[in-house]
């Protein structure tokens, strides 16, 4: 028992208290652009989750063999991999949400979620933490696309999962199926989500955060926004 | 020459990257906040764009293509888009000094960006020719560089206005993009 709890932390804490996309900020393009239908919200989660789960295992077992100086190209083959081979599953199994989904599939590589995971994480610590860590973070990632995309999906085209939802579906307000609702959706989430954890909002965004950024080693930028 | 000119102006307003396509959202909104730095960013994003097509496209074409390993594209994409970076960084460094001064701190940066790795995709996907390519990546770049300089001079005003407690921050940010991203959707039926 003493061995479990510090493990499902690791599995809690993606789902809550760092919650990749409303806390920490990050892979926000596939949050705003895929979201227009809670069905791809889902699926696009459950994709991120699957090539998080597989780059974190593998970055894990491979961490003392890969050098520290060519850690981030090597980190790329792997998430890259792992990208083009969940392209084939969904081609193959199920080909409607490969089209919806579309190029942001591939897109999945530069997912800073992942990237982040794999250089705080994984590269620090054990497989099964590892995989525990990657399991968190895609649910609460997957969590926060499906909110996401209930939202807009109601609002917008009057219809949830396939079920047409009676009033709304009659005059649907566009607005929120469009770009420009993306950004008014999870503005109003984050800050809702803010105001239920009293907390200060983050004023800046620097890229999601440094503290998670591959390459705040080498960014210039804080001293930039200093100046 | 119609096409091209046409490729080029929806890649920068109807299908801009940022505003209407959701791709380098990170940048946009972390570069976003004076006007030195959203441009810089801007062009440096425009310059790599173009390299990148400009290496990434006989490579799709002339090497994995022909040896059926069409499917590797991503990986191969973002490891040449790593490597052009550091090449870029590098030269830049030693050849162009000042542009250096100027640009060098974002060019890190923007490996991770996925406007640069969505654009070589978008050129395979959408079989542009290796001109046609160019001209997308370069409307591209100018659209995102577009967004950018429009949305620095808003989050300037953005500073003197009194917004909620909650929204302060991040939120406010997101739905003056919204906003933004609205008036870009009047471009809309421009080319159809």
């Amino acid at each position: 028992m003493a061995n479990k709890t510090p493990l499902f932390k690791e599995l809690t804490k993606g789902i809550i208290k760092e919650n990749p996309t409303l806390i920490t900020l990050l892979g926000m393009c596939p949050t705003l652009a895929v979201t227009t239908q809670a069905a791809n919200g889902i699926g696009m989660g459950l994709a991120t989750t699957f090539v998080l789960l597989g780059s974190n295992i593998v970055i894990s077992a491979l961490r003392k063999v890969i050098p520290d100086k060519v850690r981030i190209p090597a980190f790329i083959v792997i998430i890259a991999s792992f990208v083009t081979l969940i392209g084939f599953l969904l081609e193959g199994f199920l080909p409607e949400l490969y089209d919806s989904l579309g190029i942001y599939l591939s897109l999945i590589t530069v997912n800073c979620i992942i990237f982040g995971r794999a250089e705080m994480f994984a590269s620090k610590n054990g497989i099964v933490s590892s995989a525990f860590d990657a399991i968190g973070m895609g649910i609460g990632f997957t969590i926060a696309l499906f909110l996401m995309g209930s939202i807009r999906e109601i609002l917008g085209a009057g219809q949830w999962m396939g079920m047409n939802i009676p009033v709304i579906h009659d005059n649907p307000m566009l607005l929120f199926i469009m770009p420009a609702g993306g950004f008014f959706t999870l503005g109003v989430i984050i800050a809702v989500v803010n105001k239920i954890a009293n907390r200060k909002p983050p004023l800046e965004i620097e890229c999601g955060s440094c503290d998670n950024c591959p390459m705040s080693g080498k960014c210039e930028k804080k001293e930039v926004a200093a100046e | 020459m119609k096409t091209l000119i046409v490729i080029l102006l929806s890649a920068m307003l109807t299908d801009n990257f940022v505003l209407a396509k959701f791709m380098g959202i990170c940048p946009f909104l972390g570069v976003s906040k004076k006007l030195d730095s959203a441009s810089g960013m801007g062009i440096a994003v425009t310059f790599v764009m173009i390299c990148a097509t400009i290496v990434t496209y006989p490579i799709h074409h002339f090497i994995l293509v022909p040896n059926n390993l069409a499917y590797l594209d991503t990986l191969v994409f973002i490891l040449v888009i790593a490597l052009f970076v550091q090449l870029v960084e590098t030269a830049m460094k030693k050849l162009l000094p000042p542009l250096y001064k100027s640009l060098g701190v974002y060019l890190p940066l923007i490996t991770t960006n996925c406007a640069v790795l969505g654009v070589t995709v978008l050129n395979i996907d959408n079989g542009f020719t290796f001109v046609q390519s160019i001209g997308n990546s370069l409307g591209a770049g100018l659209g995102f560089l577009l967004a950018l300089v429009i949305f620095s001079g808003v989050r300037k005003k953005m500073e003197y206005a009194d917004i909620p407690e909650t929204f302060k921050g991040v939120p406010a940010t997101l739905i003056a993009a919204s906003i933004v991203s609205l008036s870009f959707m009047g471009f809309s039926g421009l080319f159809s």
